[in-house]
């Protein structure tokens, strides 16, 4: 019965009447937007953009019922929301790829900034020196430490509160994971920089220090969101496999694991963005060089948000060179991000068991 | 909890001596690294006691301002938890509503790639929404909307006072700050969202529900926990954040109500990598005992947070 | 110039050697408090000037005031291409942390925007090696300018006296048509608009030293001294953005807004001329320059610190008072032949003609006047290894 009334409503509401509510809206907007804003082609889209779901709710009413006019009305809010938050990510990212592009050229990709004078003269004429390969290498070196600590250390701890842990321990371990994401990223790089320094004497600056504070900053989000999708993993999955007598771990390994492998990815990724845009930290434990360094272990690294900091708030003269920098290696930033994000998207794919959404 | 169930399992299990021994090795691998988690954090407890408590009982006037700690820090927590309400009030209802439309409104094949945008905008580092903020976004409320709500909205305390030219307020650290969290909350939201159970869902629209019912009475009870860990993620790292806010606050020393001046109290977080790099003897001690308070705030949210969430529907509570 | 004249011909004659050779013969240096030392201080000099540039090699590490972030770029670049087999790294983590960086003896030299305190010069005596202690070199100076926002001027350049500038900043004058704005600019028409001072929200040296400058200069109006954090410590209200990059962006968002920042960064906003001796100059880095000249030396530790409080109201016309004067700081003696190679040629290269040109092409600093890069060169020429 409920079904044909639904049919039947929805063809009242026809995509002519939706068509028309719109036009109503914009109708609507103009006039607000000539009463309050004065008429201005944005305040208009604004004040439409508002006053849609309203005006959807309200003739939804009208021609059906109440239970279809507030499905409708979350539907259309949520697809208004969804544009409303795409707005400025787009705005962003766009922002990025306009200023970065200006120096996103071969010289950037290949070079350093160990600068002859006649560099600097010919930045002063206006054209490109200087480049970013070393802060590149460092960032990726620096931050594959953080996610080789962090990552395993995070799964292995959400594995024993979700699957083995009972009692205080598991209290203990949850709220200091929680009092762990409220760590200043500053106190985290001094953290770890006092750590090295009781180690290896005063002044060690190395790639490998920087990953730890990294490490310090990422575990609990690893931690939080890898133990929330352990818990979704429904009980009947683990208790046919015990049922087949799978030992516990390989339960684990082979069906709790795979289950919520994308979960877990996205939420390791979210934990790597967590730390790979950090300047403050990284300039504590692992310096700034003007060359290219691979050992983690020993000297000092650049990483591209430290480079892309001190290129911005320090750009020298002629300032645009600085700052051009400064943007690419944001944008660098960004695609660095996006490879491994695709990365870990197509591994979750072939991880995961087949028959799963 | 499971654990009755997994220990009859354990009791009935075929492969007996190496599945018990992969067991021994897989249990102890996963309670050491939450007791190396418990060390960790217990030495950088230790650590930022120990380098903060000189801040806390020294004597204001050898210090800036001359204020004691309470002082100093009051405005600091006040600024702190109010960007970060701010943010999480704009950011929480529009992620849940964008995890929403990917998880359940979107054609599954749209929704596929655009999961996969939103977990990258989590990913751009804060510097660069902070630079954007104050690039795209200040000039654009500061031209646009501040003056408007000065005119027209100065009754309401939050809009009082002389509107910012420039745009570097609290609302446009909030806006800022919401935007970097947004993604956060987003990305876990609709990651339980699509765990929802089938079944559920199916019953609940067999039973004539409407879309909004269906996904009132199977999809949000279900998803509730994952989404309250979300949001507190998101209040985590708004509550932390440090460049984005730095970099568009305008801070003065007070407590200051309204987001729309250029007096704003400043964040912890914000103040730290502000002051630390030239400040040197107790005033070190005194930023660091400010990162303890910020700790303990952090403390109580997610100790809230989950006291909230553990009312909710979890498959391993089952 | 504060130096006693006999002296000074023998600084000359040093200096010149310094400058050409790296050290060369010291004999005619003004006799140090312990012949030992100085013995061994001809000894080093020797070795360095007989060592070929490209023997240099080794990583200097540096580590402090960001403010020094691209003049450093000069000077490495510089720096490296006369010793090719040297590195120079510098860490801009702030005055603060490079201070203790170095006094932790994590780095060879620190860059700092104020000289090393007393506490801490104590404490240089157990970083160093010997007892002498470390001495403060004042190899940077950059000119503060105060930047407008005010388009209805129309080219004419605003001229503010020390008092107007304090009563702004301290918003004791809170629009631009007040009068004190208007005796300091006869004719010019000011518009009806309030005055938003923008200020530094980071503590930076640049905010110490232009405070220092508003307290020297204006102290019955500017009464809260020279200070390194606005919020806590000034008048309070106006607007705060971090790093010379924000000042200058928000100065240039909001019409009838005023600032202080780097005079490089300013861009196309115009800069107030700033009332000195009875009349008002624009900033030049030249003019900047002359201010460590007439600048006296703290001095007490030992003769070769240069530790300055720099002098903001000078009697001459041609100096610009509001500048930032930043050092480095090193040991006078340190443990190997090595440190005190490359510390020595690098303080070198920096003091010189070539090093203050490379700082004013990269970052826009004044250049330190030659008789001061003479009496530092001295200075640079006593490091030596510990024995």
């Amino acid at each position: 019965m409920s079904t044909l009334a639904t049919s039947m409503t929805s063809r009242r509401m026809s995509n002519q009447g939706h068509v028309a509510v719109g036009l109503a809206t914009v109708a609507v907007g103009f006039a607000v937007s000539a009463a309050l804003n004065g008429l201005s082609p944005s305040w208009v889209i604004v004040w439409s953009f508002m006053l849609y779901p309203i005006a959807v709710y309200v003739s939804s009413r009208i021609l059906e019922d109440r239970r279809q006019a507030t499905d409708r009305l979350v539907r259309v809010s949520v697809t208004l929301a969804f544009v409303v938050v795409v707005l400025p990510l787009a705005s962003l990212v766009w922002t990025v790829i306009r200023e970065g592009a200006a120096r996103f050229d071969a010289t950037f990709l290949t070079g350093n900034m160990r600068l002859t004078p006649e560099d600097l003269a010919a930045q002063n004429g206006g054209e490109a020196v200087g480049g970013a390969f070393h802060a590149m290498v460092g960032t990726l070196i620096v931050t594959s430490v953080a996610a080789l600590i962090a990552i395993p250390l995070g799964l292995f701890t959400a594995i024993y509160l979700v699957e083995y842990g009972r009692g205080r321990l598991v209290k203990a371990i949850t709220s200091m994971v929680d009092v762990m994401t409220g760590i200043p990223s500053i106190v985290a790089g001094l953290f770890s920089y006092a750590l090295f320094v009781l180690i290896l004497g005063p002044g060690t600056r190395t790639g490998l220090a920087g990953g730890v504070a990294l490490s310090v900053l990422m575990t609990p989000v690893v931690v939080r969101s890898a133990e929330e999708m352990l818990r979704l993993v429904p009980n009947e999955l683990r208790e046919a496999s015990y049922a087949l007598g799978v030992p516990r771990w390989k339960t684990i390994v082979k069906v709790v694991l795979p289950t919520a492998i994308a979960g877990i990815l996205t939420g390791s990724t979210l934990a790597i963005a967590r730390v790979i845009g950090e300047t403050a930290p990284l300039l504590v434990t692992v310096g700034l060089a003007q060359e290219t360094n691979l050992n983690p272990f020993d000297g000092r690294m650049t990483t591209l948000p430290v480079y892309t900091y001190y290129q911005y708030v320090q750009p020298g003269i002629p300032t645009d060179a600085g700052q051009s920098r400064a943007w690419a290696a944001a944008l660098m930033l960004v695609i660095i991000v996006a490879v491994l994000f695709t990365l870990g998207r197509v591994l979750a794919r072939v991880l995961q068991p087949k028959g799963m959404r | 909890m499971t654990q009755s169930t997994i220990e009859s399992a354990q009791g009935s299990g075929v492969e007996g001596r190496t599945g018990r021994f992969g067991d021994r090795i897989f249990a102890g691998l996963s309670k050491g690294a939450g007791v190396l988690i418990l060390v960790t954090l217990a030495g950088v407890a230790l650590f930022l006691f120990r380098e903060g408590y000189p801040g806390i009982n020294v004597d204001p006037s050898e210090m800036d301002g001359s204020d004691t700690f309470i002082q100093y820090v009051g405005p600091l927590v006040f600024g702190t938890i109010f960007a970060a309400l701010i943010a999480l009030a704009i950011a929480a209802p529009l992620a849940i509503a964008v995890a929403l439309f990917i998880s359940h409104y979107a054609p599954r094949r749209v929704a596929r790639t655009l999961g996969y945008l939103i977990d990258l905008l989590a990913a751009i580092p804060s510097v660069v929404f902070g630079i954007w903020g104050i690039r795209v976004l200040a000039p654009l409320l500061a031209q646009n909307v501040y003056p408007w709500l000065g005119d027209n909205a100065s009754f309401i305390p939050l809009f009082s006072g002389s509107a910012s030219t420039s745009g570097r307020t609290m609302l446009t650290a909030g806006m800022v700050l919401a935007v970097v969290i947004l993604p956060i909350i987003t990305a876990i939201s609709r990651e339980v969202f699509l765990q929802t159970p089938r079944l559920h869902e199916e019953a609940s629209l067999a039973l004539g529900a409407t879309k909004w019912e269906m996904i009132r009475q199977a999809v949000i009870p279900y998803g509730r926990s994952g989404v309250i860990s979300g949001a507190m993620l998101g209040l985590g790292r708004a509550l932390g954040e440090t460049m984005a806010v730095a970099i568009i606050l305008s801070p003065s020393d007070g407590y200051f109500w309204s987001i729309i001046t250029n007096q704003n109290s400043n964040t912890i977080a914000s103040n730290i990598a502000l002051k630390f790099p030239e400040s040197s003897g107790l005033e070190v001690n005194r930023l660091i005992a400010t990162g303890l308070v910020l700790f303990v705030i952090t403390f109580g949210v997610n100790a809230l947070a989950r006291r909230v969430a553990a009312a909710g529907f979890s498959g391993a509570d089952g | 110039m504060f130096i006693r004249t006999k002296r000074f011909a023998a600084l000359a004659v040093v200096t010149s050697l310094a400058l050409a050779a790296c050290g060369g013969d010291s004999a005619d240096e003004p006799a140090a408090e312990e012949p030992s030392t100085e013995d061994t201080a001809e000894e080093t000099t020797a070795t360095t000037a007989a060592a070929p540039a490209s023997d240099l090699s080794g990583t200097l590490i540096g580590a402090g005031a960001s403010s020094q972030a691209a003049a450093m770029q000069g000077w490495q670049a510089g720096f490296q291409a006369e010793y090719p087999n040297a590195t120079v790294e510098y860490d801009p983590i702030g005055s603060g942390g490079g201070r203790e960086a170095f006094l932790s003896g994590g780095t060879m030299f620190a860059g700092s925007d104020a000289a090393l305190k007393d506490a801490e010069w104590e404490l240089s005596k157990e970083r160093c090696a010997g007892d002498l202690g470390a001495i403060n070199l004042p190899h940077y100076i950059s000119p503060i300018a105060i930047p407008y926002n005010l388009p209805s001027l129309d080219g004419t350049t605003l001229q503010l006296s020390p008092a107007t500038i304090a009563g702004i900043f301290a918003n004791e004058i809170t629009n631009w048509s007040a009068d004190e704005i208007a005796a300091d600019n006869p004719g010019v028409d000011l518009p009806d608009l309030a005055i938003n001072p923008v200020h530094r929200a980071d503590e930076s040296g640049t905010t110490e030293n232009f405070t220092d400058y508003l307290a020297q200069a204006a102290g019955d109006v500017w009464t809260y001294g020279e200070i390194e954090a606005w919020d806590a410590d000034g008048p309070g209200g106006g607007e705060g953005a971090p790093q010379t990059s924000g000042v200058v962006a928000a100065v240039a968002a909001g019409e009838g807004s005023i600032g202080y920042a780097d005079a490089s960064q300013i861009g196309d906003l115009p800069a107030a001329a700033v009332g000195v001796a009875g009349s008002f100059v624009e900033f030049s880095p030249e003019a900047a320059g002359r201010i460590v000249d007439s600048s006296e030396r703290t001095g007490g530790r030992n003769e070769y610190d240069f530790a300055i409080s720099v002098n903001r109201t000078p009697d001459s016309a041609d100096t610009y008072p509001i500048a930032l004067v930043s050092y480095h700081i090193v040991c006078l003696e340190y443990e190997t032949q090595e440190e005190v190679d490359l510390v020595k040629a690098f303080m070198t290269y920096v003091g010189s003609d070539e090093g203050q040109a490379a700082s004013a092409a990269s970052a826009g600093s004044a250049p330190i006047s030659p008789e001061v890069q003479a009496e530092i060169a001295m200075s640079i020429a006593a490091i030596t290894v510990a024995g």
